[in-house]
């Protein structure tokens, strides 16, 4: 097995690893798992945070080395936090994913000042008439917003 | 790099730790729940800023000193910390302009220190100055509110300003650690950052209604290791497990 298809099974293994704080994606989708080299025969793969303060970072780090142990005898998982992570990282499939699991994808930031952008559409009715309720929400990634429409709250991934 | 690296980043990530800590205690009694979240969150971003600079800060100094030595076995007279950070909390408005004071501050040294000689350093920068937006966005937002808002919330932010004023020049008093960390690239001058940080305070304080102070003598000594005694308190409460139970770990 050459090691170019051994990095294409690691990357397929990554995609199984679930974020812990937002399970509908995995480190793949959210650009959280960065690189997966061999080094001397070691499989190492690169990780980086989304924010500084991320709780789910040493959670993420064992289950990515407890995955890929099934497979690899040596597995190394490294932080790295240059260049730093952006939701421009997070996959069309991701993207997909969140708005599926009832959470608003990073939407386009319009103003320097408007830092967190807004969300495209409601998740649950698809309306764009939305609103925020607190720029701060249930994890460091998200913000809380609300449709007018059909008047439901929903967590929304703030552009970062 | 050398000893001068080591106080320099101290000032930065002890700023950040005590901060932390001392937003912490809204856990649970903030005014309205999504303020307990948000407050949860700022802390939660400052003090994963701490935890790399006293990590980086520990690698550099070479005593075998981790982020967790760092932050729990030091007594205050070797934290490095401003003084803004370490006063008391007060009513929410004045946690609030507490806070917009260190934001606007913050929010002008990260982008600067993101191209800091240290990669290390330079990489936490990255990531803290794309949060540090996002707080200084949230902690205007409520200084204008509350100073714009009733009668009583407007006399409860001047006297937050009346009481915190007098801590916001330090920051920008440069020294001898300060010129060393500059000329070997590692942070920008501390001086350099006034002129933004003014703007921005002052058009903050303008849109909240509330005038700015004349420049008094500014309180200063926290960057050297000289605290208040608030400090003390607060370090007593954040290390008395880790020292009562050394080399725990679960």
């Amino acid at each position: 097995m050459t090691a170019a298809t051994e990095i294409e099974r690691a990357w397929a293994l990554l995609a199984q690893v679930p974020d812990p704080e937002l399970p509908a994606v995995s480190v793949v989708d959210l650009g959280i798992a960065r690189d997966v080299q061999f080094d001397d025969g070691r499989l190492v793969v690169t990780i980086t945070p989304t924010y500084s303060g991320c709780p789910a970072m040493r959670e993420i780090e064992e289950d990515v080395r407890t995955l890929l142990a099934q497979r690899f005898d040596d597995v190394e998982v490294r932080t790295v936090l240059s260049p730093p992570w952006t939701t421009d990282w997070i996959t069309e499939d991701g993207r997909r994913k969140l708005a599926d699991a009832g959470i608003a994808p990073p939407g386009v930031r319009m103003l320097p000042l408007l830092m967190q952008g807004q969300p495209e559409a409601c998740p649950h009715c698809g309306s764009s008439a939305v609103e925020e309720l607190a720029g701060f929400g249930s994890t460091a990634c998200k913000a809380l917003w609300r449709c007018t429409s059909c008047r439901e709250p929903f967590d929304y991934v703030k552009a970062h | 790099m050398g000893d001068h690296a080591v106080e320099a980043l101290l000032r930065v990530g002890d700023s950040c730790l005590v901060l932390a800590q001392r937003l912490t205690a809204w856990c649970g009694h903030a005014p309205a729940l999504e303020e307990d979240i948000a407050l949860a969150n700022i802390a939660l971003d400052i003090l994963g800023q701490a935890r790399g600079l006293l990590t980086r800060t520990g690698e550099i100094e070479g005593a075998g000193r981790d982020e967790d030595a760092l932050a729990y076995l030091r007594d205050a007279p070797d934290y490095r910390n401003v003084l803004l950070v370490e006063q008391p909390n007060g009513d929410y408005g004045h946690t609030m302009l507490r806070q917009f004071l260190f934001d606007a501050w913050a929010v002008e040294l990260w982008p600067r220190l993101a191209s800091s000689s240290d990669p290390v350093v330079a990489g936490i920068a990255g990531k803290a100055a794309k949060e540090a937006a996002y707080h200084v966005r949230h902690s205007s937002t409520w200084v204008v509110r509350l100073g714009d808002g009733t009668e009583e919330s407007h006399h409860r932010m001047l006297a937050a300003l009346d009481m915190l004023w007098p801590y916001t020049g330090e920051a920008f008093l440069d020294d001898e650690v300060d010129v060393a960390a500059a000329e070997s690239a590692l942070m920008p001058l501390p001086s350099s950052l006034l002129p933004a940080y003014r703007h921005r305070v002052e058009a903050v304080l303008a849109d909240a209604t509330l005038p700015v102070p004349p420049d008094p003598w500014w309180q200063r000594g926290g960057r050297q290791g000289s605290h208040s005694e608030h400090l003390t308190y607060l370090l007593a409460d954040m290390q008395v497990v880790h020292r009562a139970h050394p080399g725990a770990s679960w």
